[in-house]
């Protein structure tokens, strides 16, 4: 009974008292919210064309009204309509890509860290060809040949960036897989299929989930990158990269116009690596004796 | 009546790069139920291969094989690995050295206990639970509805050796095996967990192997010793008898480098045996210990013969008994 008195105190502090996880999941945890509530809080259609207020300025500059409060864009459509829409994008992009590469790269990696000897020398050639593989690259190139929408670039990211996902995983499952537990399990009578997912997978969800959190900001980054150079997310969607791709002709005398959606993407792929530092130093040491 | 546990000519081979590995090279024993055996050696001397080859959990290039291995009257050489898994953790279970990491952090304790359970025995959970912390009271638990709730972070060392006792007790195997199981737990709680241990032995008539290097933990639990040496035994017997009475100058070199309080005067060196433990890779060509045998002679360059000195107590040595009487 004393400990679970002890316990509380000793975890809730020090989460709170990490400045960078604090800042990071505050950030993200904004964007979240806004990509879920924020389009029924903004009234405008983010697809609707007004092409009487093009390039309304935001409210606090000169010619700004609060009707849109972070203006117009090219085409008259809301800015903060399309930004918030644009977080699901974000958002969806970044978390469906983490999925699916994080499958691939867990499978793979924990096969490796487990079974090892051949099994790992197989893994350990896969993960070197795809290091070997330039992103920006194959990416373009699959995108350009089988035509850009969500679905495409999702699937493309995510059979790209599992490299991380794979060389964590194949390390701590060999790690744990020495350990007396394993052994332990092992002589109670428990399969190869219960140890590895009762026994191994529990303990290296830790720093998988420090991964996930980094290839996250990776693939917002990487799908901005596309949808900048037309490759990424079809419009009319607002993805944020598509935002600043279009508002490129603009940006020496409307400089409002990328500034806005390049300081979303900042800002998020920001907080959400200060949240994976920050979950790095907290569920590293404690707890885990 | 049939031992619990019968081992004959136990023999564990592992393919390195300098050559093949034969950490057990022929090993016996016969465990009867309610009887500890002690399976005393330095490191290295086999003795855990000797465990992990019975329980079949030698590493994947490892090979075993054995004259007779017989768990009551189940030969354990003909199961396979599915059948094997099914015998682990019911009929024979194991305890370690390391309490401090035998428990998977990431589960509660019932939940690891109720989990051995329903995987040998069909009852639903509330049932497990209720076992579980049945069998956490009978481990001397204090609280045990508290203890089933908490991590393995949250207990001593002391508590988690009873845990991973009462785990493997759970089914109520007719053999345990314990390797080193003091090993890693200060004095008084290793006094504590050896009374454990025969308390239930008492009471479960269990059978159990308990290996260890601690030629004090044998004297006061086993009634049943046996002495590994470069993969061999070369001394068995009851404990009393053979500790009194070593026959081979290794069990001899052994005893001599423990202190005994009152019999060892200040400032007086302790026994100890010249010399290390062989390489086992390839073949041992006669005698494994004879080159840091105090008693060597000629005929040592050709295998021993198990010599016998008394009822149930051979070992494995040129000499007859009486010639190493007269020896220092």
């Amino acid at each position: 009974m004393t400990d679970q008195v002890l316990q509380a105190p000793i975890v809730l502090p020090r989460r709170l008292r990490h400045g960078g996880f604090v800042l990071g999941a505050a950030i993200v945890g904004l964007v979240v919210v806004a990509a879920l509530i924020g389009p029924a809080l903004v009234p405008d259609d983010p697809f609707a064309q007004d092409l009487l207020k093009r390039l309304v300025p935001p409210m606090w500059m000169e010619g700004g009204s609060a009707a849109h409060i972070l203006g117009t864009d090219q085409v008259g459509r809301d800015y903060l309509a399309r930004l918030v829409y644009g977080a699901r994008i974000s958002l969806l992009i970044g978390l469906s890509t983490v999925i699916v590469s994080g499958l691939i790269g867990t499978t793979l990696g924990v096969a490796g860290g487990f079974f090892g000897g051949r099994v790992d020398d197989v893994v350990t050639f896969i993960i070197t060809c795809r290091l070997a593989v330039p992103l920006i690259l194959v990416a373009l190139a699959v995108v350009s040949l089988v035509g850009s929408s969500l679905l495409v670039v999702v699937v493309t990211l995510g059979l790209l960036l599992w490299e991380r996902f794979a060389v964590v995983a194949r390390t701590t499952t060999a790690q744990v897989r020495n350990l007396d537990y394993v052994a332990a399990a092992r002589a109670a009578g428990c399969s190869r299929g219960y140890i590895l997912l009762r026994e191994v997978l529990p303990n290296i969800l830790n720093p998988l989930i420090v991964v996930a959190t980094l290839e996250m900001a990776l693939a917002i980054l990487l799908e901005a990158a596309l949808s900048f150079l037309g490759l990424g997310v079809p419009p009319p969607l607002p993805s944020w990269g598509l935002m600043i791709a279009e508002a490129r002709d603009y940006m020496f005398f409307q400089a409002w116009v990328i500034v806005i959606p390049g300081l979303a993407l900042l800002v998020f792929v920001l907080g959400i690596n200060l949240l994976g530092d920050g979950l790095r130093d907290l569920l590293a040491p404690e707890g885990r004796a | 009546m049939t031992p619990v546990l019968t081992v004959e000519a136990l023999r564990v081979e592992i393919p390195v790069k300098t050559g093949l590995l034969r950490p057990v090279r022929g090993v016996g024993l016969a465990i009867r139920a309610g009887e500890t055996h002690g399976l005393v050696g330095e490191s290295g001397s086999g003795k855990s291969l000797t465990a992990l080859g019975i329980m079949g959990l030698l590493p994947a290039r490892a090979h075993r094989s054995a004259a007779q291995l017989r768990l009551g009257e189940v030969d354990l050489l003909t199961l396979n690995e599915r059948a094997m898994e099914d015998v682990r953790g019911d009929r024979v279970a194991m305890i370690f050295q390391e309490p401090m990491t035998s428990l998977n952090p990431a589960f509660t304790v019932g939940a690891q206990l109720t989990e051995t359970l329903r995987r040998h025995r069909k009852v639903s959970r509330g049932e497990a639970l209720a076992r579980a912390g049945d069998m956490l009271a009978r481990v001397g638990i204090t609280s045990p509805r508290t203890r089933l709730a908490q991590y393995p972070h949250q207990l001593s060392g002391g508590l988690r050796q009873r845990v991973m006792i009462a785990m493997a007790l759970l089914c109520e195997p007719k053999l345990l095996i314990a390797d080193e199981p003091t090993t890693a737990l200060d004095v008084t709680v290793q006094a504590q967990i050896l009374r454990l241990l025969a308390e239930l032995q008492r009471d479960m008539g269990l059978a159990i192997l308990l290996i260890t290097h601690d030629l004090s933990v044998v004297a006061r639990v086993a009634q049943q010793v046996s002495v590994m040496y470069a993969g061999e035994i070369v001394e068995t017997g009851e404990v009393a008898d053979v500790f009194a009475r070593p026959a081979h100058p290794y069990t001899r070199g052994l005893l001599s480098a423990v202190p005994v309080p009152g019999k060892v005067r200040r400032n007086e060196p302790l026994g100890t045996i010249a010399g290390v433990v062989p390489s086992l890779v390839g073949e041992i060509d006669g005698c494994s210990f004879r080159a840091r045998c105090p008693s060597a002679h000629d005929a040592c360059i050709r295998p021993p013969p198990v010599r016998s000195a008394g009822s149930s107590r051979n070992y494995r040595c040129h000499l007859p008994p009486d010639a190493l009487e007269a020896q220092p």
